[in-house]
């Protein structure tokens, strides 16, 4: 296990590497590095010096050494906006985006699982029909209209529900966080809501395939034979295998959550990192822009590593292969 | 007389698919009693599976059973409701089967599916049930089973998965065990030690056995009467020495010949000629006779079932032995 | 010997001119495809001549009039034409600002697709025809590709290079090479171990004429699909971007654009300067959508239920 960990922890390293060196040469060899890293209303004496602070008269080789080294130490630049580290200004977004995120992810998993057990268990009810037609709007709808009638309906027409802003925040076991507090919740519902739809979807098709066709495996018939009632077969049997590819779709839509909070959070001015990138390639702040860069490609890393791990957890198959292997 | 312990009588299992009615088994009638095993042979595809699942309550959608009975321990399942069914299952009746690699569940270790078996029909406690489970492994001849129980199973090769299943059987003491060819995926060692095991264990517990196979010696060296099907139907039926020293159905005399024997040496293997017809394309009449070598125009017409001797059945106008006086 | 000639030149005669006719048949089968179908086919003929049939040329600030803003839909305007689906902030006539947005959003989404489709069926079918480490490299950078949401890979390349028109057409081809790339290598490996293959490298032809003449024609069915799809997805992300303000430039406003303008007012409930843009938008993907299922089921036997 511990083998599998650190080669999978290699791998990751790999692709880090390579990602570095994509942004990197992104902004250094495509853009204009100077434009990117000092502000705009610099003048020249204090272009100069930043010049060589970034080590921008140096070689190409050399200026990836020291962008490496001040990624590495968490120095990306200062926000030209907000005058304070880029570093430290997507960790003060990152709560309430991670928030957003888990919100989303819960709820899709909430309403999909059962939606998709339901329709794989009796594919020929109408209620499987209405959830499987609803799965694929769910696939084809452009999120940020999804958005834009969830505000029309339930907070310009209805009224039930804000459409702005976080809410208010508390703390629970020592985070801060809109589920502390009433209207915190409430802020919360829509922009979830909204982020969930197409994973919601996704979950509802995956699960149901998953039930369907482990409905008609031999085991299944044998655990019934074993005088096992429906309910746990369904619920451990069958469960317990169609979680294996559900864990690794949640994984990897983790990561696409993630980017896609960039929408949900303009639309309902929620405010986490999504917006303040948006907010800042509008207003050209760049070193903002690749020190989020950075934060979202470690976060996905470390996501793809955790989903592996979980992987070869659920499946002993993976696990015993991997440790021969 | 005592009832015996599973009677079936006239048991017509149907399936509705889209290609018309197969009928899998269409007319079959045996009895079982306590301590006894009987042996259910016949080629692919003659429905000895269905019939087995047909018992347990077990058939799939499209099939069900059309007509007939089915009385155990004095009581008829045919229509039994499902819970009552349910708790037959594993308790009273048990089954092995037919494929050792896809009837246990990949993801879940053996120690859960065998004390699933236990809960499911038993109040008992987690230590009892788990001692219960050891102790059929160990039966089985399983070495180390405590660690064993912690494994998955695909840490057990076939033959110890199949074991097993049987340990899984013999866990609640069933009075009745289904054995669907339990033995056709070990290599011939194995297959004798657990053919020999069976048989005491059958012996001294009293429980009936339904062996299944389309392998005659097996059932020479097993059981203690032998019940021949062909497509579908019951040709032939009665004591084991009985029928294989002097079959009466051509299809039963067919099956002997194409057996390699000690007695026949020198002699050439007699094969079948033609193959089983589709079972949605049966002649009609006899449905063996287009591969019969004694079918004359009294064939066309459906052979009814007889009993030519004291405890024996068939189905055949032209019987091939002479009906002992 | 005779007669087996005979049967398969039958054969063959029977399978050059069947297929179309099949598969038009089989589309045809589905009524929900054909209607996805016509559907499309108007909206492509209003986006080509929007500008013959719109009321209103809505970027000619001449005809615009500050009065006529934010009228609702049916209204007259000054000019005396009436405003069917309403007008927006500037005083503009909605129906052509969507006519022309369709235009826009349709020329990016199936040019971007047309690229990509090209760029990486060429990187599929290389990495399929010369296969090991050109085959694992090129692979391992399309697994990569595809780990990263496709979002995601439009900021970064809009946040280095700018918004533009070619750059948004640029991006949308940087999302979405990796998918027609793994598409076509999967087909082509398949079709690479066939027999016709092995005989047309034994006649010495050419690397290109075997991959291009030979290869990429089995190939097609699936990259039908995929880019059919793949048209649908592009829209619906130049629409997301344009959205969020970092797509398409003021000038030439695609639906994602209109819809985002009329966002602010949507809350003071005046729906339509949002809605009906929307309402467009999912027409277009939507048919597209249906169209695409269809194919996949007719073009792919093994899908199908
Ligand atoms: N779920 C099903 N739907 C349709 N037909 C079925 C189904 N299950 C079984 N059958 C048909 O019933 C017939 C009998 O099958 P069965 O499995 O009982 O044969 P068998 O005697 O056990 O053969 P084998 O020795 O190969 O196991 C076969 O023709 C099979 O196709
Ligand atoms: S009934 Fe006729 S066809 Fe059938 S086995 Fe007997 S002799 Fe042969
Ligand atoms: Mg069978």
């Amino acid at each position: 296990m511990t083998v599998f960990i650190l080669r999978r922890l290699m791998q990751s390293f790999v692709v880090l590497f390579i990602m570095s060196l994509l942004v990197f040469v992104g902004v250094y060899a495509i853009g204009d590095p100077v434009e990117i890293f000092i502000s705009p209303e610099a003048d020249q004496i204090e272009r100069e010096r930043a010049i060589a602070a970034l080590g921008l008269d140096k070689p190409l080789w050399a200026q990836y050494v020291y962008f490496l080294q001040g990624a590495l130490s968490g120095d990306l630049g200062r926000s030209f906006r907000f005058s304070i580290p880029a570093l430290e200004l997507i960790m003060q977004r990152l709560p309430a985006t991670l928030e957003l995120t888990v919100a989303a992810m819960i709820l899709s998993l909430a309403i999909g699982l059962p939606a998709g057990i339901y329709a794989g268990f009796r594919p020929e009810s109408r209620l499987s029909k209405v959830i499987m037609a609803g799965s694929i709007f769910g696939f084809s709808l452009p999120s940020f209209w999804v958005g834009l009638m969830l505000i029309l309906v339930f907070a310009v027409e209805l009224g039930w529900l804000p459409s702005t802003g976080r809410g208010e925040v508390g703390t629970i076991l020592g985070v801060t966080t809109s589920f502390a507090t009433v209207s915190g919740i409430q802020h919360l519902i829509l922009p979830a809501l909204n982020l969930s739809f197409f994973n919601m979807a996704l979950i509802t098709r995956l699960t149901r395939a998953g039930v369907r066709e482990n409905m008609l495996m031999d085991y299944v018939k044998y655990a019934r034979a074993k005088g096992l009632g429906m309910r746990r077969v369904m619920f451990v049997h069958v469960f317990k295998n169609i979680l294996i590819p559900i864990v690794t779709v949640v994984g990897i839509q983790m990561g696409q959550v993630l980017a896609f909070a960039v929408v949900t959070e303009q639309i309902f001015a929620w405010p986490g990192m999504g917006k303040l990138i948006i907010d800042s390639i509008s207003n050209l702040d760049r070193p903002v822009i690749v020190a989020y860069l950075l934060v979202v490609v470690i976060m996905f890393i470390v996501i793809n590593l955790v989903v592996d791990v979980l992987y070869s957890v659920l499946d002993p198959r993976v696990r015993l292969q991997d440790m021969k292997g | 007389m005592t009832e015996p312990t599973l009677s079936v009588t006239d048991l017509r299992t149907w399936f509705d698919t889209r290609v018309g009615m197969l009928k899998a088994v269409d007319g079959v009638s045996f009895a079982v009693d306590k301590g006894r095993i009987l042996g259910l042979v016949g080629e692919s595809g003659s429905g000895k599976s269905v019939t087995g699942f047909s018992i347990m309550g077990l058939v799939d959608p499209p099939g069900r059973i059309a007509g007939g009975s089915i009385r155990f321990n004095g009581r008829e399942l045919v229509g039994l409701p499902d819970e009552e069914m349910r708790a037959l299952r594993g308790s009273r009746i048990a089954m092995i089967f037919q494929d050792p690699m896809m009837t246990l569940n990949p993801v879940l270790r053996v120690e859960t599916q065998m004390t699933e078996a236990i809960f499911a029909h038993e109040k008992v406690t987690e230590a009892e049930a788990k001692r219960r489970a050891r102790d059929a492994l160990g039966q089985v001849g399983i070495p180390s089973p405590e660690e064993r129980l912690k494994a998955y199973p695909h840490q057990f090769s076939g033959g110890m998965r199949q074991r097993v299943a049987i340990a899984i059987a013999l866990l609640n003491k069933p009075d009745l065990i289904i054995a669907d060819e339990p033995t056709t995926a070990l290599d011939v060692t194995i297959q004798g030690q657990i053919l020999y095991e069976v048989q005491k264990l059958c012996r001294q517990t009293g429980t009936a056995l339904i062996w299944i196979t389309h392998d005659l010696s097996v059932v020479a060296s097993l059981a203690d009467e032998i019940c021949v099907m062909y497509a579908g139907r019951m040709v032939e039926q009665g004591s084991v020495d009985d029928v294989l020293d002097r079959p009466m159905h051509h299809y039963t005399l067919g099956l002997i010949g194409s057996v390699p024997s000690r007695h026949r040496k020198g002699q050439p293997l007699v094969q079948i000629p033609g193959v089983m017809p589709s079972l949605l394309k049966l002649p009609g009449g006899c449905s063996f006779r287009l591969r019969c070598t004694r079918a004359d125009a009294a064939c066309t017409e459906e052979p009814p079932e007889t009993s030519p001797a004291p405890g024996r059945k068939l189905r055949c106008f032209h019987p091939a032995t002479a009906v002992p006086a | 010997m005779a007669t087996l000639a005979k049967e398969a030149a039958d054969a063959a005669k029977a399978e050059g001119e069947a297929p179309w006719r099949r598969l038009v048949n089989d589309f045809c089968r589905s009524p929900l495809a054909v209607f996805g179908l016509v559907v499309f086919l108007i909206v492509v003929l209003v986006a080509v001549f929007a500008s013959q049939i719109s009321p209103q040329n809505p970027y000619d600030l001449n005809q615009l009039d500050i009065m006529d803003s934010r009228q609702p839909p049916g209204e007259r305007s000054a000019d005396g034409y009436v405003f069917w689906l309403g007008s927006d902030g500037q005083g503009r006539d909605m129906l052509s600002a969507i006519f022309y947005g369709l235009r826009i959003s349709l020329a990016v989404g199936v040019s971007s697709a047309v690229i990509a489709l090209a760029l990486g069926t060429t990187i599929g079918l290389m990495a399929a025809y010369f296969g090991g480490r050109v085959d694992t490299l090129l692979m391992r950078a399309v697994d990569i590709k595809l780990s990263f949401p496709s979002i995601l890979i439009a900021l970064i390349i809009v946040a280095v290079l700018g918004s533009g028109v070619w750059k948004i057409v640029l991006a949308l081809v940087v999302v979405q090479w990796a998918l027609y790339a793994r598409t076509v290598r999967g087909s082509a490996l398949v079709e690479r171990r066939k027999e016709y293959v092995e005989a047309a490298r034994c006649l010495a032809l050419s690397h290109s004429r075997i991959v291009f003449r030979h290869i990429l024609p089995n190939c097609l069915p699936p990259l039908i699909v995929v880019g059919t799809v793949q048209v649908a997805n592009s829209i619906a992300l130049e629409a997301t971007l344009s959205f969020l303000g970092i797509g398409l430039p003021i000038t030439e406003p695609s639906l994602g654009l209109l819809i985002a303008n009329g966002f602010e007012y949507m809350l003071s409930g005046q729906y339509w300067i949002s809605v009906f843009p929307g309402v467009a938008l999912l027409i277009t993907i939507v048919s597209i959508n249906l169209v695409g299922d269809q194919l996949r089921d007719i073009l792919n036997p093994r899908l199908q239920k």
